[in-house]
């Protein structure tokens, strides 16, 4: 216990002693995190569509007026043909053409099928995907009203649970801040400890009476509360005072799980400093693991859409769970009962990196 | 061959060829002697394409999909039947109550439900009718969106195969074409990136942690009190780092020609000689970073934790630039990747030439020069 407390009194020397270091752990996620949620919004407004109306009949009319009114769309202009507004397309200047065919209102008062062509610029995935889907739903309501003035059949009612207005950023920022956190948390221990190789410092603490379990752990506490400060600092500062994003979940639940969380990440980063003898091997290690858990979490393309070889990669991925539980305690309020399964996995997690690092740190060389 | 330039100091050196050569050879020695991280350096963009080509897709397919069945008739069963075909759907969880469907939604295990009424089977055919609900969770928005609709176009389908004879039914169908990437592949918008990624943070990172590393054990004073420039010396540095970011991007071509379908549909030589000047861009930036910093871990710091995710979003690939907020479009246009992957998107994919592009490429132009006059100015002969 002695031996621990004066390693943690050198390690907490060293930290605030490097002030620049320290000053950018701790401002640059809030920084990132101000700026960076408002580049991540997929709710797109602004979709440039161009309208080919075939028919110029009241319903064609209706229809095109409800979907400017929508909020989505802005025209681009009328077209005679398909083959005009595909120009537009051309140009870059539209993203989306509806098609409106001649007879559509006929068709309609026959109850014959009439059909809409929907074209999409798919360059761009999700400005495709996500504008179609809006232009679906406005035409689905459209045609919903239409269904409701002349008899019953089935209806359908949508309903947005947890996020009634659609708020894209409180979505984007609990996930933006794990990020965030995990970064520090691995970076940090990787480094740490492969300077004190290349430096050599390593040495006098491996000829010293200290148990390596010792060395672990105080390189794991400091960092533990670092890791604590960044995510309140994200959570209760940013989150809270610019977002207004308010956890309506359990927050013990919440710290108990970035507790477990964050031994798992720092322990991922001490094995990975166990393998590299230079900053700049840890560094390309802790680099290409980062990409890694950034894009494979979940954070910016859903999990389930992955191939089943990639969803098990994500599964080992432990952003995944983090992501999933601040999500679920921030948006959804989720408690502990909910959460056991997560729990489960982070803290064996926890358990598995943690001991790599003990058992691959070796005394000596 | 020799001749005389002027350097900041007012030193005037005579630049010799041959010993450049010769440190550009030094450090070769010094990258291809770290067998660790060549692996990484080559492993990694493999890694990454490969993953994140056949990973990552804005497509929303197998979503857990609850149905509460309030009615318990035929009619209903065959609605769920229609459901549960549906590939964008997993099999289902059939549920009693909308208290277990918030249970669900807090626990993750699904992302939208259905609740069919009581009576759905005998109201559906009368003048009033009967009301399907759907659910949807909400806290990501888009897919929310999405997953209605597609629940909603399945019921519209049920009820179209469910008519009474003589019963009149508005059938309003849409139709929708994905033109220039009709199977929404993501590897069309996400190769470009992660070359983008790759090729830049690499470059960053590995000059400026090289350079900041002869400073921290020493070795830059040895380098600096020699008879050659120091200038060269640091520009030698940067030169292994180019050839292997040109090595690497060649392999991120060949994969995702051979292993993700991709086609090349525009100049090769234009697609290199653009890439050529974004790592030239990356590695002056390195050299920048690595003027400024005294410390690895600062250096890195700045090359990993200030840059990353900056770089990951607001290069354009994951989220389209066109709809942030004005301030953060002004922001991208710093970001070296972001043009990059303009140039990219122009020639691998629509396969247009140097006509549509030259104005991305003289900014990357632009950008190096003043990264490198920034490095010149701030270069210092003297350690402190």
């Amino acid at each position: 216990m002695r031996i621990l407390k004066f390693l943690l009194q050198k390690e907490f020397k060293q930290i605030f002693r490097n002030r620049s270091i320290l000053t950018m752990i701790l401002m640059m996620p809030v920084v990132q995190l101000l700026i960076m949620p408002l580049a991540a919004d997929y709710e797109i407004k602004n979709i440039h569509i161009a309208l080919v109306d075939l028919d110029k009949s009241p319903y064609a009319e209706d229809l095109q007026e409800a979907i400017l009114a929508s909020g989505y769309f802005i025209s681009v202009g009328d077209f005679n043909s398909f083959e005009e507004a595909n120009q537009a397309f051309e140009k870059g200047t539209a993203d989306l053409i509806l098609e409106i065919p001649a007879h559509f209102e006929k068709e309609i008062i026959d109850f014959k099928k009439t059909s809409l062509n929907i074209s999409a610029n798919a360059i761009n995935g999700v400005k495709a995907t996500v504008g179609s889907a809006y232009l679906n739903q406005v035409i689905n309501r459209f045609a919903q009203k239409l269904q409701a003035n002349i008899s019953g059949g089935i209806q359908v009612e949508s309903l947005n649970w947890y996020n009634p207005f659609l708020n894209y950023q409180a979505f984007m920022v609990p996930g933006i801040l794990v990020l965030l956190v995990t970064m520090v948390g691995v970076y940090m221990t990787s480094l740490n400890i492969v300077k004190e190789k290349e430096v050599g410092t390593i040495e006098q603490i491996n000829v010293s009476p200290i148990k390596k379990y010792h060395f672990i752990l105080g390189k794991l506490i400091p960092f533990l509360i670092i890791g604590f400060f960044v995510f309140s600092l994200g959570l209760f500062g940013v989150a809270r005072l610019v977002y207004g994003i308010v956890p309506i979940g359990s927050i013990l639940a919440l710290y108990s799980f970035l507790f477990l969380y964050l031994i798992a990440v720092l322990g991922i980063g001490m094995m990975l400093s166990t393998y590299a003898e230079t900053q700049q091997q840890a560094m390309s290690l802790a680099f290409f693991i980062m990409m890694i858990f950034i894009l494979m979490g979940g954070l910016f393309t859903a999990v389930e859409s992955m191939p089943e070889w990639a969803q098990w990669v994500a599964a080992l991925n432990p952003v995944t769970y983090f992501i999933e539980v601040v999500r679920l305690v921030v948006l959804k309020g989720s408690g502990f009962k909910d959460l056991l399964p997560q729990f489960g996995i982070i803290a064996l997690m926890a358990i598995i990196s943690n001991s790599w690092a003990i058992l691959n740190y070796r005394k000596t060389t | 061959m020799r001749y005389f330039t002027k350097w900041p100091g007012g030193r005037k050196d005579p630049i010799k060829m041959k010993q450049f050569i010769i440190f550009i050879r030094k450090e070769f020695w010094h990258v291809f002697r770290d067998p660790k991280t060549m692996l990484l350096l080559f492993g990694m963009p493999i890694a990454q394409i490969v993953l994140f080509g056949f990973a990552l897709t804005n497509e929303i397919k197998n979503v857990n999909i609850a149905i509460v069945d309030q009615s318990g008739d035929w009619a209903a069963q065959e609605l769920i039947q229609k459901i549960q075909a549906n590939r964008s759907f997993s099999q289902g969880l059939l549920l009693n109550s909308e208290a277990e469907v918030e249970e669900a939604f807090r626990q993750g295990k699904v992302k939208v439900a259905v609740m069919i009424p009581p009576n759905f089977g005998l109201d559906r055919h009368r003048p009033e009718g009967s009301q399907i609900q759907i659910i949807a969770d909400a806290s990501d928005p888009n897919t929310a969106t999405t997953l209605t609709n597609y629940a909603t176009a399945i019921i519209q389908d049920y009820q179209k195969s469910d008519l009474l004879p003589g019963q009149g039914l508005l059938r309003i169908e849409t139709q929708t074409r994905m033109i220039y990437n009709p199977e929404l592949k993501g590897a069309t918008n996400f190769v470009p990136g992660v070359m983008a990624l790759v090729l830049f943070l690499v470059g960053v990172l590995m000059t400026s942690v090289s350079i900041v590393r002869e400073k921290e054990t020493g070795t830059m004073e040895v380098l600096l009190v020699s008879p050659f420039n120091p200038i060269l010396v640091i520009i030698a540095k940067a030169v292994p780092y180019f050839f292997l970011s040109l090595v690497n991007l060649t392999v991120i071509l060949i994969l995702s020609v051979l292993l993700m379908d991709m086609e090349i549909a525009g100049s090769l030589g234009l697609l290199y000689l653009s890439s050529a000047l974004l790592i030239l861009t990356a590695l002056s930036l390195g050299l920048l970073i690595s003027n400024s910093t005294a410390s690895q871990q600062t250096a890195m710091l700045i090359s990993l934790m200030a840059m990353l995710l900056p770089t990951v979003m607001l290069t354009g690939f994951m989220f389209p630039l066109e709809n942030m907020p004005w301030p953060l479009q002004v922001i991208s246009n710093i970001v070296p990747s972001k043009w990059y992957y303009i140039i990219v998107q122009a020639i691998m994919i629509k396969g247009q030439g140097l006509a549509s592009v030259w104005r991305e490429m003289l900014v990357l132009m632009g950008m190096t020069t003043v990264f490198l006059t920034l490095s010149i100015r701030k270069f210092k002969t003297r350690l402190a």
